[in-house]
């Protein structure tokens, strides 16, 4: 596994996940969200994580930002460990890193103005110079699309979704950071609105540099904006691929599975019936070996017996399966 | 279709009150579904698709205000009483929620909860209720029925959920099953489920259906004809087929382009919509998709454009400059 994960390794990684285990209890029992999982994305990169709700896609995000804490495994920052870090240094390296949430209002306070909302990562970094922080508020308000004069006054609900997204990403780089965990971002959106917030993303990563973690549960939206892929299961990785070759050649059955339900706008094509596969079951008790293997038509005993690791099925595709498709 | 539609939607209008104004959620509908027959009606947040179910469903808001005229079955829905409406809800007018438990009550077994309607609709005994709602637990593809019908809806995931809200939608022989937004809660894999079983059921039973959704993809294969909505009217209408094949309206089209798509290349800018849908409680005089529109003109911001067909089709659209076709409505 060791020797796989370090092909997979880019020239200049940013952020290093290694072997990352997240586990957290309900109702006295342990939900195992993320098993093990290792990945890397380079600087100026933009990994588009999937997975359906409850896969754990979202748990892995927040603890590489450490709002959790995980129970083993490291997280590399630009070479240091956010994992060890406490206190004043990890507050120091959150400068560096943000998050976007999914639900643009919830996100934002209710009762503070705009011009407060964005200005409060500033103040949080000690930006004391009152002047300046207005300046740098309008400056990030401008480059979402936003004119500052007409919005900094006024409260999160004289906004629509779209444009409280907009005021959710102009907070998150008013700190010039290097790297964004985009958590499902254009979900709550509606088309025509997720368009112009996908685009605006693309806009801003090239603009500030930035690099991206794009969770998300769609897979058109994640490949139109990421270099990587990256497909997770009940707490796994099952494949890891550049978008084009990945979608048009899956690996692993679950990929396949998932490109096969999105519907398709033609009434020429057929929606696939094969689909029918049940249901994920609870991460309180995964499966033993292969995590998918209770809705896999490949699976046979091996899957059961033994955890399929990340390996190499063409040019930086990697996938965790007994059974390719490839 | 022969003899009258089994439901007819006669310029119906939806008005609520706000602190700003009345807010025209629906504004002047007209739809017709046959028997046996699936109608996609598609539109983005607040485009007015749910009010028009509740309007059909009779289910508004108490201050809301309605007028026109919704047929169903060869009834007035608005003229019967509360008796007849309660009776004709449930049994031959049936709807599934986006969120199943808008319907389901979490302090009810499965059990309780479709027995209770079997025996409140078709007066079956206690036991015969118990056996078909096994069956139709089955039918809708939940595994080990009986012992389903012992848990509460807590106990179930979301896609379990919504499958017994569709097996109690489905459990007197609707005639119509309105289904608002029935997967969008949920995964995309659970919804190919969830879609599959509708139309499955849909077909077997010859029931009519609506089907909302804010997605083209949902409907362009499980329907027969698609009614687009913005703004609260019905901006295009047409057979299926005839819809994806030649979009004439330029909201639909620039609607299904906006959709991110598998087979175009990562990071290929999006052609998104401009601007946003109009505020509901100030109405534009003209077209409503006018603001954001590429081909509006100053007709446009004049005229609001009347629902019609350009030659002897079922494709209406509303629209003074129609894409792929020679020339727009009465132009």
């Amino acid at each position: 596994m060791k020797h796989e994960i370090a092909q997979m390794t880019a020239p200049d990684s940013l952020l290093k996940v290694e072997n990352l285990v997240v586990e957290y209890t309900v109702g006295g029992k342990i939900v195992h969200a993320v098993s093990g999982v290792s990945l890397e994305i380079a600087r100026a990169e933009t990994l588009g994580l999937v997975g359906e709700s409850g896969c754990g896609k979202s748990t892995l995000g927040r603890a590489i930002l450490q709002l959790r804490r995980a129970v083993s495994g490291r997280v590399l920052f630009d070479g240091e460990d956010l994992s060890a870090m406490q206190g004043e240094a990890l507050r120091r390296m959150r400068r560096r890193v943000q998050l976007i949430f999914q639900d643009p209002i919830a996100s934002l306070n209710p009762r503070r103005r705009i011009g407060d909302i964005v200005a409060e990562p500033l103040v949080i970094a000690g930006y004391e110079d009152q002047a300046k922080r207005q300046q740098l508020v309008c400056e990030v308000l401008s480059a979402v699309g936003l004119d500052p004069a007409l919005v900094l006054g006024r409260l999160p609900h004289e906004f629509s979704g779209g444009q409280c997204q907009r005021i959710s990403i102009a907070r998150a780089l008013v700190l010039n950071p290097e790297f964004i965990v985009c958590d499902e971002p254009v979900s709550a959106l509606d088309v025509s609105i997720r368009a112009q917030i996908l685009n605006l993303l693309e806009e801003m990563k090239a603009r500030f540099g930035l690099t991206l973690l794009f969770i998300a549960h769609d897979l058109a939206v994640v490949k139109a904006v990421s270099d990587r892929v990256a497909v997770m299961y009940l707490g796994r990785l099952c494949e890891v691929g550049p978008p084009e070759a990945m979608f048009a050649r899956p690996a692993h059955p679950y990929t396949a599975l998932l490109i096969e339900a999105i519907p398709v706008p033609d009434p020429e094509v057929r929606p696939a019936e094969t689909v029918r596969v049940g249901e994920p079951p609870s991460p309180i008790a995964p499966p033993s070996g292969c995590r998918f293997r209770t809705r896999c038509p490949r699976a046979d005993r091996r899957c059961s017996e033994e955890m399929p690791e990340l390996r190499a099925v063409a040019p930086n595709q990697y996938v965790a399966c007994h059974h390719p498709l490839t | 279709m022969s003899g009258a539609p089994l439901l007819s939607v006669e310029d119906v209008t939806v008005e609520l009150p706000t602190p700003r104004g009345p807010l025209r959620a629906v504004d002047g509908v007209d739809l017709t579904l046959g028997a046996g027959q699936t109608l996609g009606i598609v539109g983005e947040s607040g485009c007015g698709k749910t009010m028009l179910s509740r309007a059909i469903l009779q289910l508004l808001p108490k201050k809301a205000k309605l007028s026109g005229r919704v047929m169903f079955d060869g009834q007035d829905l608005a003229r019967i009483d509360r008796e007849q409406l309660r009776k004709l809800r449930g049994r031959s007018l049936a709807v599934v929620f986006q969120d199943p438990m808008t319907s389901l009550n979490p302090v009810l077994t499965i059990g309780t909860q479709l027995i209770e309607t079997l025996q409140e609709h078709l007066e079956l005994d206690a036991a015969t209720a118990r056996t078909r709602s096994a069956e139709l637990l089955a039918a809708v593809g939940i595994p080990a029925p009986e012992q389903r019908l012992a848990q509460y809806p807590h106990q179930l995931s979301g896609g379990m959920r919504q499958r017994v809200a569709i097996a109690i939608a489905l459990s007197c022989e609707p005639k119509l099953l309105i289904a608002d937004e029935p997967t969008t809660a949920l995964d995309v894999t659970i919804q190919a489920q969830i879609l599959d079983l509708l139309a499955r059921e849909q077909r077997r039973r010859h029931m009519a259906m609506i089907l909302i959704t804010h997605d083209l993809g949902v409907v362009a294969g499980r329907t027969d004809e698609v009614a687009v909505m913005y703004a609260g009217r019905v901006v295009e209408r047409a057979p299926t087929p005839a819809l994806f094949k030649s979009m004439h309206m330029p909201y639909t089209e620039a609607l299904l382009e906006a959709i991110p798509k598998l087979d175009t290349a990562p990071h290929t800018p999006l052609p998104a919509i401009s601007g946003r849908p109009p505020d509901p409680t100030r109405p534009i005089k003209g077209c409503s998709f006018s603001p954001r529109c590429r081909y509006a003109d100053g007709r446009c911001v004049k005229e609001k454009p009347a629902l019609a067909a350009a030659e002897a089709t079922a494709h209406q659209y509303a629209c003074f400059h129609p894409i792929r076709i020679a020339a727009g409505v009465g132009a």
